[in-house]
């Protein structure tokens, strides 16, 4: 878990500089090129299928380990405990299935355009995908921004608790660091979404 | 009964032990496997000889009543534990341990006894140590040493305030490793009923199952009690809610002696009795008076006012504080034994000068200790402590005095032993605080941790040993035969009474009524009438017990009020022997101070040309008590006056 | 202080169990929570009723027998204290009180409140140890061990087997429990020898008992009447990876 957990960190770092293209007002052109390099590049490709394989494997394996963990107390509290703990960590299955239903989302919106898998309407004379003019459709509908910003505040504690929790899993602590290695995950945490979460706002209000 | 025989190797007194183990009998590897010991008790004393035995071979089965061996209230032993390393280079020895001991014990120890404790304290700290036992280190990475009370020298080993806790955890771990290994049989949540003897020789037990609450039979070549010491009877305590005297009473009516039950000691540092419903009494660490200072106000009005809630210790001036242990022995000042520090708090609250609600209390202070090494330096020291006193009586003691009181802490009467620690029944052992051990009449801090490491790691593993080697061509006995149904049936029949009753009141009304008696009358001050009182009284209260207890659902099932009952039941018994040798014995030693026998300053009495013995009391039926004694002959040391001033 | 209780009572291991309400009137302030339940067992009793069961022995915090649920914490509400240290001053005059046992998969209901912790001693026997025989050691002197080191050990040795940890974690975890053992050998150089074989062998017993995994939530660490600290599970982590890699 912590293993994949930081390596999809990495990436979500990774996507956001890509996704900060779209910001740059050259109509997609920088934002197309980065997504076709990622779709074309061999050495990516050969990432991607780690990556899913990293995000189906933290899935499952949170998924079996949750289930592992209720199994683990067959009767409940009456009274559920009320120990104070870190906001949300407690939760993280709960902020995980939402990330995961946006990850299906988002699956649908690109990756299995990408692939082909889904039909669209914006395709480019070569009959690659125009992601951008996508992406922007998708942008410009308040519900969907909503929805999307909504989601990324939630990854945002999702990540805030795992970026400490994995190097404690790791066995990673030491009074000198914890401090650090918590702050640099707020940190963290807080600067990727507001950055994924200023897109939509860029492409509703400002633009 | 056999005559009481010590079995003290010949020879001089620092070659017995060795002498003792070069020609003891062995019992060779194939021999062992075939041979079971049972023992009761999974404290230090227990659970370190069932590790030993296990470790060479024999076959163990080891009973607690907890859920768990790591619960034995030797893990609440603060201090530390004492041992001759001498690593402070302040003079102490072997000999000077023994000395010690011997003098804080009143002259009413068995001197080859208590040179063999010394002789294998070090070993004891050598074991410990290599279990992974985190004791206080220097900064060079060696051990640590401190004062305790009754020393001269820092010879005490100490893992923070939780030193017990630390040995037990090491013993219990060399017990659990032998589990896996499948040469001890754990039985947790079981409480032994009745020991079993077949043709004179200990055989097995009858114990119950406190889940189930069936009764069950075991065989065993040679039985070890080590549960521990009777110090309950008196209710409050500070012992464990669980800790009891019945195997040692069941035991004694099966024809162990009990050896001078009146040696009980009262611990001088304890959280004072606040209300009626209080069920224990907690103990703060000794050690607290290396840096308490201990007084009371000089002024009774003083006094008064405080009882009143009207003044506050802080405002009372320097001048009219009383530090009553400092004036009184300028020596040892806080430092002096137990049994006399206790004495003297309990003779100024008498005298009207005892503060706090009840009047029944005095002051520990560290305000002069805080000013000279600082706030950080007390912390470090006693933290936890502090932290307990200000958790149970909230008031934080950094800013005002602690208030103390002495409760009772320890038994060192018990089951009457031999060099071996055989009791007077052949193949039934006694070990830790269970047995009358090593102590004599009073007991030095730190020195229970290292009796019952000492009994359970190098003694029992030797002496049992040598019993069991008479034993190889005895085989495995069923538990079918006559001895094991009828101690069973015998057992089945008390409970059965006890549930029968059906009578109006609780068993806690009845603990609580023998803890008053006892407490008042065979306290920390005894007089004739006032023992003759109690004895009396006991035995109203015995046959009132057994009129009218009170005990609610049935046998087979887990009963708690049926547990306490079946051990309150033989408090009551023991009670009244605890005042019969406090009556017999017409002298002040150690812990048992009787009014008449006292110096003009206030100070114990001794009878050496008539009392200089152990008192074995052999059990003829319910209330008959006859004694034996066994003279106490010291070859070493020259028998002096304790003095401590 | 007059309280109502709300008890969960069951007969034995196989019954259906039941939250029982009682009250009771002119409690002290001062009493223990255990002194508490001791008063109401002597109402029950003069009611020819079952007094209510749990474990308790030492009732100065140090056995780690007592082990109860309350108001949504384990050893209740006030910090760094086990049940038997809780005073009723914590509580306020007409407060209600549910108790309830501890809760999870391999600490079965025995009755009333009181639950089979057998599980931490087959941990324990795994590996819990150090091997040395007795009579076997080499002078004390001989091992140095620095007291920072020695220190650590001992923060991580305080632990009382009481539970507590497990009681807390929404996973029913037993990693606080586990790594305090490991750790304090892992700290020692005695303990070192061992080391490899004693962190899986207990790792493996305690996920095959069935308590849940670790997700670091830290509700063990809060609860802790000794204030285990977390840095022990990453030390248990630590060590554990070591010696399934290396």
């Amino acid at each position: 878990m912590s293993f994949l957990g930081l390596f999809l960190m990495v990436f979500l770092v990774v996507h956001l500089g890509i996704n900060l293209c779209l910001l740059r007002s050259d109509g997609g052109e920088w934002f197309n090129a980065a997504a076709h390099f990622m779709g074309t590049n061999y050495v990516v490709k050969v990432f991607e299928v780690i990556l899913l394989a990293c995000f189906i494997l933290h899935i499952l394996l949170g998924i079996i380990l949750q289930v592992q963990n209720w199994m683990s107390r067959p009767v409940r509290y009456e009274i559920t405990n009320k120990t104070y703990t870190p906001f949300l960590s407690k939760y993280m299955i709960y902020t995980g299935s939402v990330v995961l239903i946006f990850l299906i989302l988002h699956f649908m919106n690109f990756y299995f355009i990408k692939l082909g898998w889904v039909s669209n309407i914006h395709v480019s004379p070569e009959g690659e995908p125009n992601f951008y003019l996508i992406a922007q459709d998708l942008f410009i509908q308040p519900v969907y921004s909503i929805i999307y910003i909504l989601l990324f505040i939630v990854l945002g504690f999702h990540l805030n608790h795992a970026f400490q929790s994995a190097w404690q899993t790791l066995g990673v602590n030491h009074p000198q660091y914890n401090t650090f290695i918590t702050r640099f995950g707020t940190v963290y945490s807080i600067v990727v979404c507001l950055g994924f979460i200023f897109i939509p706002l860029y492409f509703l209000l400002i633009r | 009964m056999a005559e009481l025989n010590s079995k003290i190797p010949s020879g001089p007194l620092h070659n017995k032990w060795s002498h003792y183990k070069d020609h003891q009998n062995l019992v060779n590897p194939n021999n062992k496997r075939k041979l079971d010991v049972i023992i009761v008790g999974t404290g230090l004393a227990g659970a370190s000889a069932a590790a030993s035995l296990g470790e060479m071979g024999f076959n163990v089965k080891i009973f607690c009543y907890q859920d768990s061996p790591r619960r034995a209230h030797s893990i609440a032993a603060q201090g530390g534990i004492n041992a001759a390393k001498n690593y402070p280079n302040d003079g102490d020895s072997i000999y000077r341990l023994f000395y010690d001991t011997i003098k804080g014990g009143d002259y009413r120890a068995r001197e080859a006894n208590v040179y063999r404790l010394a002789e294998v304290s070090n070993a004891i700290i050598d074991q410990c140590v290599a279990q992974g036992v985190p004791f206080a280190r220097e900064y060079g990475g060696s051990l640590e040493n401190r004062s305790f009370g009754g020393a001269q020298v820092s010879r005490t080993f100490f893992a923070r305030g939780q030193t017990g806790q630390q040995l037990l955890l090491g013993a219990y771990g060399a017990l659990s490793r032998q589990i896996k290994l499948g040469t001890v049989k754990l039985f947790n949540r079981h409480e032994m009923m009745d020991v079993v003897i077949v043709d004179g020789k200990a055989r097995g037990i009858i114990a119950r199952d406190l889940i189930s609450g069936k009764l069950e039979r075991h065989f065993g070549h040679a039985v070890v009690i080590a549960t521990g010491g009777y110090g309950n009877v008196f209710y409050l305590s500070t012992n464990a809610m669980g800790s009891n005297g019945s195997a040692i009473w069941q035991i004694f009516k099966k024809g162990a002696y009990f050896a001078n039950p009146c040696f009980t000691q009262i611990h001088p540092t304890c959280i004072p009795v606040h209300g009626d419903y209080q069920s224990k009494l907690t103990l703060m660490s000794e050690s607290l008076r290396n840096d308490g200072r201990i007084w009371v106000p000089k002024k009774k009005e003083d006094a008064e006012a405080h009882r009143q809630g009207k003044l506050k210790a802080n405002d009372i001036p320097e001048e009219d504080r009383d530090y009553y242990l400092e004036r009184r022995y300028p020596a040892f000042g806080n430092l002096v034994p137990r049994d006399v520090a206790s004495r003297a708090a309990k003779e100024r609250c008498d005298a009207g000068f005892g503060v706090g609600p009840t009047g029944l209390a005095v002051f520990l202070d560290f305000k002069e200790s805080i000013g000279r090494l600082g706030k950080h330096v007390i912390e470090e020291r006693y933290g936890n402590l502090f932290q307990m006193y200000e958790k149970i009586v909230d008031e934080n003691p950094y800013e005002n005095p602690m208030m103390i009181y002495p409760a009772v802490h320890y038994t060192m009467g018990g089951t009457w032993v031999d060099y071996e620690l055989m009791t007077t029944v052949t193949g039934l052992f006694a070990a830790g605080e269970a047995n009358f051990s090593d102590h004599g009449a009073n007991r030095l801090g730190a020195s229970a941790l290292m009796q019952g490491l000492a009994d359970g790691y190098f003694v029992l593993p030797y002496t049992l040993q040598n019993y069991l080697s008479g034993e190889i061509k005895v085989p495995r006995m069923s538990t079918d035969k006559t001895e094991f149904e009828e101690a069973e049936k015998k057992v089945q029949e008390r409970l059965e009474k006890l549930l029968s009753i059906k009578g109006s009141k609780s068993v806690d009304h009845f603990h609580k009524e023998l803890g008053k008696i006892m407490w008042e009358n065979v306290g920390m001050g005894r007089t004739e009438t006032s023992l003759k009182n109690a004895i009396e009284l006991i035995r109203k209260l015995r046959a009132a017990f057994w009129r009218e207890v009170k005990i609610p659902g049935s046998m087979n099932e887990l009963n708690i009020e049926l547990e306490k009952a079946n051990r309150v039941a033989d408090f009551m018994e023991l009670g009244e022997l605890l005042a019969y040798d406090a009556l017999n014995r017409n002298e002040s030693c150690g812990g048992h101070f009787r009014e008449e026998y006292q110096t003009d300053e206030g100070e114990c009495r001794r009878n050496d040309e008539a009392f200089k013995y152990v008192a074995a009391w052999e059990y003829k039926g319910e209330g008959e008590f006859v004694l034996h004694k066994e003279p106490l002959v010291y070859e070493e040391i020259e028998v002096k006056q304790r003095v401590y001033k | 202080m007059k309280l109502i209780l709300k008890i969960w009572r069951q007969k034995n291991a196989k019954s259906q169990g039941k939250f029982v309400i009682y009250s009771l009137d002119n409690i002290s302030p001062n009493c223990s929570f255990l002194e508490m339940l001791d008063i109401l067992n002597e109402e029950l009793i003069q009611k020819d009723e079952d007094p209510v069961v749990f474990d308790h022995d030492c009732r100065e915090g140090i056995c780690g027998m007592c082990s109860l649920y309350i108001n949504g914490h384990p050893h209740g509400p006030d910090d760094a204290v086990t049940a038997c240290q809780l005073h009723m001053r914590k509580f306020k005059d007409g407060d209600t009180i549910v108790i309830e046992p501890w809760r999870a998969k391999p600490f079965p209901v025995i009755k009333d409140l009181m639950v089979d912790r057998s599980a931490f001693d087959k941990i324990i026997q795994e590996g819990g140890y150090i091997s040395v025989n007795t009579g076997g050691a080499a002078e004390a002197n001989n091992i140095l061990i620095s007291k920072e080191a020695s220190e650590l050990a001992m923060d991580a040795a305080a632990c009382i087997g009481c539970g507590a940890c497990v009681a807390a974690c929404k996973n029913a975890s037993a990693m606080l429990f586990v790594s305090a053992k490991v750790s304090q050998f892992a700290l020692l150089p005695q303990g070192k020898i061992e080391a490899k074989q004693r962190v899986k062998k207990m790792v493996k017993m305690m996920d095959k008992l069935g308590f849940g995994n670790c997700t670091n939530t830290y509700a063990c660490e809060a609860e802790c009447p000794k204030l285990i600290s977390r840095s022990n599970i990453a030390r248990m982590n630590r060590e554990f990876m070591c010696a399934k890699i290396i």
